[in-house]
């Protein structure tokens, strides 16, 4: 077991830095760069002279591969450089959305688990009747509908009640509340953004909860169960249940670190800046530097995500031994 | 004196499935996955014949008709350039299929033939492209496809490839797998024992066998990719305006006149999810018809 911890440990490396060539690589293809949108931006005739100025001071002009040097090296120290963009350390413009996105993940992965263990399992203790053809629709049409539109729907729906009910419309608050300042005030906010995305990944659990759960079901053990008198309820939350939970606990795990990118779209929608609406943001300024840490940030997310996953399946699961 | 016709010898062959009768059964076992193929039908029709069945054009601004809530000149109202959305959505199919198949078999086409050879090939080349592999399956969907879009710009073109790209490793992974399994049938052996090329045992021998793993990923990803261009656009990375699609047109005047002309926002999400939960239900009945191993229990 410690041999594989430590072998997938080290084979995070060389994906990292794949990673790594792939995005500065893909960046520098990319005609145009961030002075050229910047000074573009302010609507006048833009001076060849302050391009070459602004592209020399950040660094656009040194070689490639001394660029390169830069960005790998700054990990080596902990510098992650500047934003191109605003001229702010790129971690600070991190850490002042990161801390919005990662709760508007665990609520959404939250939300999700709330929605999906119940369904999956009702749908398959009831297989083949209309409530299980109810959930089944329900989750094909969540993993169907896409969450920006989901995410409209909800702000609508909230517009309209609001005004139909308190006699004002309402809407979450676009300035981020944090949590340790007013907890309520939070949860309210995020709650309806987690609840686009919550829902649509909870499709995917919800389906794969039920064709767990029916396969256990199948088992023998579990007739045994029925044989000897147990009662129905004890029989799936006991024996049934805690069986099927491990490709659920996977799939959650995946979701999880799936969430970081659909949070880009979701966030757009909710006005809420995340990590999602910077990493579009700088995307479109051409801000090589963000977008490298960002794109590097979430990939380091997702291949921690699933060693983590990994590593819970066999602590699940004591027959899984890796070697 | 016995003369022999064509009638007398005629063995009676075994029931072939004709077209008709797979259909049949294709109905009656998957009535989900029918209904699933009939809106995707439907929605073909219309998007090619979209100028037969539009009354107006697409991209005919008029300022007389600015958000005029559903009625019988406009069935699904207008937008906030007066532009019929009935027609924007019917043509936006156009779009969206477009941008789906072309996006779902290049990418899963390249990754069918990139999966075969790698098993085919195994050793250093098999190890190699595993790792190129891991690199992109390292990311969302939808970061990769927003840094293919910041290099290449936006457009119906662009999207597409941007799309396309993340495909191929998906593709490639699932479809690897399966040939690994028969690179090992002796079959496989014969034919190189017989002096054919690699390129034609991957092509004519491997290709064919994993086929089913394969049709079954490119319709999951006609909906996946759809989804995907919607999002794109959406965000402003993807389709671009006046071109009808059905992303720009949640991105446009949706969300600021949510509350005065909710149709506006509602009918082309609709149309997405009705696009994407038909070739979803279609490919999941694919799924249990083609691979009654991975048949999901019901």
């Amino acid at each position: 077991m410690y041999k594989y911890v430590v072998n997938r440990i080290l084979l995070m490396l060389p994906t990292l830095l794949g990673a790594a060539v792939l995005v500065f690589i893909v960046l520098r293809l990319a005609p145009g760069d961030v002075c050229e949108m910047r000074m573009a931006g302010t609507g006048l005739f833009a001076d060849p002279e302050a391009i070459a100025t602004c592209q020399e001071n950040l660094g656009l002009n040194d070689s490639k591969l001394e660029q390169f040097g830069r960005f790998i090296g700054g990990y080596a120290v902990g510098d992650l450089g500047i934003s191109m963009w605003t001229a702010r350390p790129v971690t600070e413009e991190i850490a002042i959305r990161f801390k919005l996105s990662l709760e508007l993940a665990i609520l959404a992965t939250v939300i999700s688990v709330l929605i999906a263990i119940p369904l999956g399992t009702i749908s398959a203790v009831k297989q083949n009747t209309w409530v299980d053809y109810a959930v089944r629709t329900f989750s094909i049409a969540g993993i169907a509908m896409p969450s920006f539109w989901l995410g409209i729907l909800i702000i609508l729906g909230l517009l309209i009640t609001t005004q139909a009910w308190f006699g004002a419309p309402w809407m979450p608050p676009i300035h981020y509340i944090p949590l340790t300042e007013d907890p309520l005030g939070n949860l309210t906010q995020l709650f309806w953004p987690a609840l686009a995305t919550g829902y649509r990944y909870a499709a995917v659990s919800t389906r794969m909860t039920r064709s767990a759960l029916l396969e256990v079901l199948r088992e023998d053990y579990v007739r045994t169960a029925h044989a000897k008198g147990l009662v129905e309820k004890l029989i799936i939350r006991r024996h049934a249940l805690k069986n099927a939970m491990l490709p659920v606990v996977t799939i959650i795990g995946i979701e999880f670190a799936f969430l970081m990118g659909g949070l880009v779209v979701t966030e757009q929608v909710f006005n809420l800046t995340g990590i999602g609406k910077l990493f579009v943001e700088s995307v479109l300024n051409h801000d090589f530097n963000m977008t490298q840490q960002l794109v590097m940030l979430v990939a380091l997310i997702f291949i921690i995500t699933n060693f983590v996953v990994d590593l819970l399946y066999a602590w699940l699961d004591p027959r899984i031994r890796y070697a | 004196m016995a003369s022999f016709t064509a009638d007398d010898t005629t063995i009676e062959a075994p029931p072939r499935a004709g077209f008709s009768k797979t259909l049949k059964d294709f109905v009656r076992n998957q009535p989900l996955g029918a209904a699933g193929g009939v809106i995707v039908i439907v929605m073909i029709l219309a998007a090619i014949f979209a100028d037969f069945i539009t009354v107006y054009e697409p991209e005919q601004i008029s300022f007389e008709a600015m958000l005029v809530p559903p009625e019988w000149a406009y069935p699904l109202g207008t937008d906030n350039y007066g532009r019929d959305i009935l027609t924007r959505i019917i043509f936006g199919a156009r779009t969206a299929l477009f941008v789906g198949f072309v996006a779902a078999f290049v990418g899963s086409f390249v990754g069918l033939v990139l999966g075969v050879a790698s098993a085919y090939f195994g050793g250093t080349f098999d190890l190699i492209f595993q790792r190129v592999m891991d690199v992109f399956l390292a990311f969302p969907l939808i970061i990769l496809a927003l840094a293919v879009v910041a290099v290449l710009g936006t457009g119906t073109e662009n999207v597409i490839i941007a799309i396309t790209i993340p495909f191929i490793p998906q593709c490639a992974r699932v479809v690897r797998s399966n040939a690994l399994a028969i690179r090992e049938i002796p079959y496989v052996d014969a034919a190189r024992a017989c002096g054919f090329s690699h390129l034609r045992i991957i092509l004519r021998h491997m290709v064919p066998n994993v086929m089913a793993p394969f049709l079954i990923m490119v319709t999951a990803f006609v909906g996946q990719a759809i989804l995907l261009e919607a999002s794109l656009s959406y965000l402003g990375l993807g389709v671009q305006e006046p071109v009808p699609a059905w992303g720009l047109m949640l991105q446009g005047g949706a969300e600021e006149y949510a509350e005065s002309a909710p149709w506006v926002a509602i009918f082309p999400g609709l149309a997405i999810t009705l696009a994407v939960f038909a070739f979803n239900l279609f490919g999941d009945a694919l799924r249990d018809v083609l691979d009654p191993k991975l048949r999901s229990e019901r």
